[in-house]
């Protein structure tokens, strides 16, 4: 049975990562390959390099630490944060990604999913949907670009759907109401999009604690879940995570 | 010399490092008449099966030839489904026919494209297993699948039963992806690297 994929987030700029970390026994924290080797060791599944700062000097320190992740990693590796043409995605690729993930520059021309798709394949381009609940608002969830700051004015749901029709691979779903409250994964949302694409939805934003991933897994109808901070602060080893998702019924690697 | 087949069906670079990690000496040939002289050929890929008509005649027949004189050939994913008869995905261009049976599209219950963890269910002990634990999971990205038959190796299940591992004689294939599984996929990279000892 295919197993639920548990995927850590390292948000990175200038080749560290950024988030706070806490972890004991590493030489530096914030060095974006010992720490992928630690979740290795761990057992994640994959892992998503997120640049956070996405100027052209930045750009060339994350090739570099792409390059030093995925030389010693062999489980997949994602790559997203101002990836804004068909050459952004190219040297991410080339310097040992296996998917790269588009967000707002998807939204301003969604014509770069299928260049991106036909280039390199489905299976290497996620999209990423940030979305937000808009009681007042003509969509239930509503999309924002550029970090979270512009309503881009579409429906999170209509979106996903182009998206895969355009050649996504995966949805990486980023719940903005929950992201940094620890409040659980945004579910209604998951599972909303879940239900209306074919390709798997990885859900974000919002986990605190195992139950929560328990619950987007179920009630969200998640094919993944990503986080950080808990993560990164060793609040919450992978492997306890997969143990206590395991007790209830969900298919996991271990 | 391990030759790696690029027919611009995806980015070879996860393959290259997962086989330089092996120990693999690997080369890209430019030209069919490069593969006179390697030791195994690998035929790796992920997309839509009609990208393998970019094999069509003089790699065909140069890989074909290495096959009769005993040199392993290993496909992976689309590389895999390019070993059987052919496929219905792009039902015009044939496959290399080494193993029998026309590739198809999975159905079922179940999200398609099949991404993501799976386990291997190990029918027969075979060298492209060895030391492969039973249920092992390995990483999986594609729609369409091999059918199951005397050549199977491993099965996975996602929506219906799949041929995972296929191997006949030095001709083996795997339609998950090895170089993004873990130590288990290196494994099976080495066990592949055996066969051209």
């Amino acid at each position: 049975m295919l197993s639920k994929r548990i995927i850590a987030c390292l948000d990175v700029r200038n080749g560290q990562v950024v988030k706070g970390i806490n972890f004991e026994g590493l030489r530096s924290a914030g060095d974006p390959a010992e720490l992928a080797r630690r979740y290795n060791t761990e057992g994640i599944d994959e892992l998503v390099i997120l640049d956070v700062t996405a100027t052209i000097e930045a750009r060339r320190a994350l090739a570099d630490t792409i390059a030093r992740v995925a030389r010693e990693l062999f489980i997949p590796l994602a790559v997203g944060g101002g990836i804004r043409s068909e050459a952004d995605a190219a040297a991410a690729v080339e310097a040992g990604a296996d998917k790269v993930s588009l967000n707002t520059a998807a939204l301003a021309d969604p014509g770069l999913v299928t260049a991106v798709a036909t280039r390199y394949g489905s299976q290497a381009v996620l999209v990423a949907i940030d979305a937000k609940r808009e009681a007042d608002g003509p969509h239930r969830f509503g999309v924002y670009a550029r970090s979270g700051s512009t309503n881009a004015g579409r429906d999170a749901v209509e979106w996903a759907r182009e998206a895969e029709d355009r050649g996504a691979g995966e949805i990486l779903l980023t719940s903005i109401d929950r992201d940094g409250t620890r409040a659980g994964f945004d579910c209604e949302l998951t599972a909303a999009v879940s239900a209306a694409v074919s390709i798997p939805v990885i859900a974000s934003g919002g986990a605190g604690g195992l139950d929560d991933f328990v619950d987007v897994f179920t009630a969200g109808r998640a094919d993944a879940a990503l986080a950080a901070s808990i993560f990164h602060y060793a609040e919450t080893s992978v492997r306890a995570l997969k143990q206590h998702l395991r007790g209830h019924g969900i298919p996991v690697r271990v | 010399m391990i030759a790696l087949i690029d027919y611009h069906a995806g980015n070879l670079t996860s393959v290259r490092k997962a086989l330089a990690t092996v120990g693999a000496e690997v080369v890209v040939p430019t030209k069919p008449e490069e593969l006179d002289a390697v030791a195994g050929v690998i035929v790796p890929g992920v997309g839509h099966f009609g990208a393998t008509r970019a094999l069509a005649g003089a790699w065909t027949d140069a890989i074909l030839a290495r096959v009769g004189e005993g040199r392993p050939l290993l496909g992976i994913c689309l590389g895999m489904q390019w070993l059987y008869e052919g496929s219905e995905e792009a039902p015009e261009v044939p496959g290399l026919g080494l193993l029998g049976g026309q590739c198809y599209r999975l159905s079922g219950d179940v999200k398609v494209p099949h991404v993501g963890w799976n386990s291997l269910a190990i029918q027969q002990r075979t060298s492209i297993v060895e030391g492969v634990p039973q249920d092992s999971q390995v990483y999986f990205t594609h729609s369409y699948v091999g059918p199951v038959n005397g050549d199977t190796i491993a099965v996975t299940d996602h929506g219906e039963t799949f041929a995972a591992v296929v191997q006949r004689g030095h001709v083996a294939g795997v339609q998950f992806h090895p170089e993004k599984s873990g130590e288990i996929g290196l494994r099976i990279l080495r066990n592949f690297l055996e066969l051209a000892a």
